[in-house]
């Protein structure tokens, strides 16, 4: 399970990088939206997949699945809204004030 | 915390308090209140010259950084208590000039301030005994130096001025840094001292020749010597206290102390004594030569200044032949060059600061530096011209002023020198009295026409018609109790050279047992011998020259224009822009896509680089949980979903995709036991896919993208690196067993934090302060969202909002 967890975070991980190189605001919002989906899966797979029961001391007496990568992703998952959330509104910003969302455009040159 | 240590930050704790203060204070006492300081330093520094003189040397050691051995160690012996004296001595009067020269319109706050600060880092060259300090210290003098030569900043010449005497000193600067390590590799010590009493075990070191001249080039650059002399008449931008002050009294000679300093280091080298000897020698010709053409008294200064310099480095030179030769009753005589270096030093910034002064008054005054416009002056500025006349007098070597005493032992040095049989000195040795004479010469002329061109012949109109007349008191008492010293020098000298110049005799000569025997007696008079013979030369033809100058002036012209240092300099300098604006161009594009290359290139070729040199990839599955079918197919809708938004052009689509993936990743984190997680990224996920929903109201469709095939290619392999690469640690990662996990021990939570779900005492309890923060973040970016849609642009630019 875990191999193919990790195998799977690194396709998400191809693709969120392709999606940051390319030229669109909303394409690139979206890499580090998948990026961070992969990150999440990632640390908690490095923690150990299914070594026990949920981490609430009322269900069982253990063992317990480990806690501490899920509260590491807990935090992982609201930052990374907040940049999320944030960086769509600059995309809005930037597309009213300068009228373009593509990134070659806004810099003013128009050969690659 | 001694005395010692209070001299050198006294100046920088008052340069830290002057911008502080200066509110408080009028324009006019910031000068006086300034003055205190180095007068208090001074006479300070002169309760130590009863000790030093009776060979005493005073060090002190405070540990600055001790884990790396960087001691704040000061030494005070002969050679630097001679330029602190200076240091502060020439300070005192430059102040007490500059509160009459400088406006009270100038920002005098900024003025002292940085003349402060120059202060206590030069003190600290001289007072350094470890060498990383030493360096720290010079290099503060040539940021101070910059500092106030940029005094007018708004002049462009200022600015350009500045540049160029930071360019050039901290480049040599950086050398003799260079200098110093290698120094410390064959020595193992910083400690000039300790490198001094080592001196047998390193000097056949290979790297012994190479240190020697980046030391060398430190010091060159420092003290203007040809071919980076060039600085010094362009640092001339500067107001002229400050030129007084570090372009002639001070800094330049910091080189001079450095090569004074390290002559029982190097001085038994060959290529020690002909680098010294020649390049002062060169520049002592060099100097006068060209001091001769110029028209602004300033710039004449300053090439006369960096001749001076020359003559003084020479003698130097001429003195490490006594260090070769050894201790013997019959080479004892040649230290005196060395001791005619350090005499002559402290004499030309006497006559040298006085003459700064003097055209200080002269511009101030009439308004003009310029020899073709000024005459006439004698009648106007009568004190100014005793000034220029003794000052003038003693530089070009004549009785009765302290000038000739020291270019009498000069002119003794380069003789004695001939005699010698080493370093093919029977073969070269006779050009450096004919040098020496030739360039006596034109220091003559020079001196003929900063006196005779400014205050006598014609005074022109328009200097009449402004109705010019002396300068205040104020500014006459400093240059005033200069040549006082420079005709008192000359009736005492003794004095001077008994208790201040015989124990920096100790410094520079440490092998030998007698400084007595060092220190010759000064006398006026020797008889009719070669040394007066050719003084009398120098006068007769420098007096013919001076008449004949309109003849022969043109020889100036055969030198082409295009072929100076100056040219060279502005050639490197340019080339060095354009080329470093190039490069830099090729790679800062502009492009974030470019500068996203970088970052993920640099993580592929560093992570993936380290993971396969160390061999790190390890996989097994031995401890992998089982695959469950419903799993697989989860797995497989991800990696569906994720390469579809590949391929779509459409928002709703993409934006639906992306959603796809956030509840599966909700679903696998219930799969594996995390009940808050798969709530909160529902919650989080619904929020996200609402938000790019609502902006897509707001933002233009998705296009295709333009890039063509070779960018596309391109960025795909990158991605596929990248993917890779974490894939390939994630694998190897799974297996590593080094330490204990640490988890272990949050499950005793209850105990612990009085909660029951380990997640939520975590966040809540054992790392609280991180979610804290995650708050903080949060509010942040709120901030940011709500200030990025509410506020407009205000009125004024509202055509950014169109």
């Amino acid at each position: 399970m875990e191999s193919l967890m990790i195998i799977l975070v690194g396709i998400l991980v191809s693709v969120g990088t392709y999606l940051i190189l390319s030229r669109q605001m909303i394409r690139i919002i979206l890499g580090t939206a998948i990026l961070s989906h992969a990150v999440h899966l990632l640390i908690l797979t490095v923690g150990g997949l299914k070594k026990g029961g949920v981490p609430l001391l009322s269900q069982s007496d253990g063992p317990y699945t480990d806690a501490l990568p899920q509260a590491l992703i807990l935090t992982a998952i609201v930052i990374s809204f907040a940049t999320t959330a944030f960086l769509l509104v600059l995309a809005y910003r930037t597309y009213k004030t300068n009228g373009s969302a593509d990134f070659h455009e806004l810099r003013g040159m128009s050969d690659e | 915390m001694t005395v010692d240590i209070a001299i050198i930050l006294i100046p920088f704790i008052m340069a830290a308090f002057i911008p502080i203060f200066y509110r408080q204070l009028s324009k006019r006492l910031i000068g006086w209140f300034v003055l205190v300081i180095p007068v208090s330093l001074f006479l300070l520094l002169t309760t130590y010259i009863p000790r030093v003189s009776s060979g005493q040397t005073l060090s002190n050691t405070y540990e600055w950084i001790p884990s790396f051995n960087i001691n704040f160690t000061t030494y005070i012996d002969g050679l630097s208590l001679i330029f602190s004296l200076l240091i502060t001595g020439v300070g005192s009067l430059v102040i007490l000039y500059s509160i009459f020269y400088l406006s009270k319109k100038e920002s005098l706050h900024h003025f002292y301030c940085y003349l402060l600060l120059f202060m206590g880092a030069m003190l600290g060259v001289v007072f350094s005994d470890h060498l990383m300090v030493l360096y720290a210290f010079w290099e503060l003098t040539s940021v101070s130096s910059f500092l106030l030569i940029a005094f007018w900043h708004h002049r462009k010449a200022s600015r350009a001025g500045a540049r160029k005497s930071m360019t050039i000193t901290v480049s040599g600067g950086v050398a003799m840094l260079v200098g110093f390590l290698m120094l410390y590799v064959m020595s193992g010590t910083f400690s000039i001292r300790e490198i001094i009493a080592n001196i047998d075990r390193i000097s056949d070191h290979t790297l012994f020749v190479p240190a020697l001249i980046l030391v060398l080039l430190g010091a060159f650059t420092k003290s203007a010597q040809f071919p980076f002399h060039i600085w010094l008449p362009d640092a001339m931008e500067a107001p002229t206290p400050v030129s007084a002050y570090l372009h002639s009294a001070t800094m330049v000679k910091a080189g001079i102390y450095l090569v004074a300093r390290f002559t029982p280091v190097f001085g038994g080298e060959i290529v020690w004594f002909w680098a010294v000897t020649g390049v002062g020698l060169i520049t002592l010709f060099w100097g006068s030569f060209n001091a001769v053409k110029q028209v602004d008294l300033k710039a004449l200064l300053a090439f006369s200044t960096v001749s001076q310099l020359g003559l003084i480095m020479s003698l130097l030179g001429l003195g490490s032949v006594a260090i070769h030769l050894g201790y013997s009753s019959e080479t004892v005589i040649y230290t005196q060059a060395a001791f005619a270096a350090i005499f002559h030093l402290v004499n030309h910034s006497t006559f040298k600061g006085a003459l700064f002064m003097m055209v200080g008054i002269v511009d101030h005054e009439i308004g003009t530096r310029d020899i073709r416009r000024l005459g006439g002056l004698i009648r106007i500025l009568p004190l100014t011209f005793t000034v220029a006349l003794i000052g003038s007098f003693s530089m070009a070597g004549l009785p009765p002023f302290n000038g000739f005493l020291s270019k009498e032992m000069f002119f003794t040095a380069t003789l004695k020198i001939t005699e010698l049989d080493i370093f093919s000195l029977d073969s070269m040795g006779v050009l450096i009295p004919v040098v020496a004479w030739v360039a006596s010469i034109f220091t003559f002329v020079y001196c003929l026409i900063i006196v005779g061109q400014t205050f006598f012949g014609k005074i022109s109109p328009d200097i009449l018609e402004k109705n010019p007349h002396e300068a205040p008191i104020g500014m006459l008492i400093s240059p005033f109790i200069l040549i006082g010293f420079v005709v008192g020098i000359f009736f005492f000298p003794n004095l001077l050279g008994h208790y201040i110049l015989q124990p920096a005799m100790a410094s520079i000569y440490p092998t030998f047992p007698s400084t007595e025997e060092m220190t010759p007696h000064i006398s006026a008079w020797h008889g009719l011998n070669t040394e007066l013979y050719m003084t009398i030369g120098v006068v007769l033809i420098g007096v013919t020259l001076y008449f004949l100058l309109k003849r022969w002036k043109p020889i100036y012209r055969i030198f082409p224009q295009k072929l100076s240092f100056n040219v060279l300099y502005e050639r490197v300098i340019g080339f060095g822009e354009n080329f470093s604006e190039r490069a830099t161009k090729r790679y800062m594009t502009g492009s974030l896509t470019h500068y996203f290359i970088y970052i993920y290139m640099a993580f592929v070729i560093i992570a993936a680089g380290v993971f396969f040199m160390t061999d790190s990839f390890e996989w097994n599955t031995k401890n992998n949980a089982a695959v469950e079918s419903f799993e697989l197919i989860l797995v497989f809708v991800m990696i569906f979903a994720a390469i579809a938004i590949l391929f779509s052009n459409s928002r709703i689509t993409t934006v639906l995709l992306n959603g796809v993936l956030g509840f599966s990743v909700a679903f696998f984190f219930v799969v594996f036991r995390a009940p808050d997680l798969a709530l909160t990224q529902l919650v989080v996920e619904s929020v996200t896919t609402a938000l790019f929903l609502l902006c897509f109201k707001y933002l233009p469709d998705l296009k295709p993208e333009k890039s063509t095939k070779r960018v596309k290619f391109t960025n795909g392999v990158i991605s596929l690196l990248v993917g890779a690469t974490v894939s390939v640690i994630g694998l190897a990662v799974m297996n590593y067993d080094k330490f204990e996990s640490i988890s272990t021990y949050f499950e005793d939570a209850y105990n612990l934090a009085g909660g029951k779900n380990i997640v939520n005492t975590i966040l809540g309890d054992f790392r609280a302060f991180d979610t804290m923060l995650e708050v903080v973040v949060l509010f942040i970016a709120g901030l940011g969202v709500y200030a990025l849609i509410k506020l407009k642009a205000k009125k004024g630019d509202a055509d950014i909002e169109n």
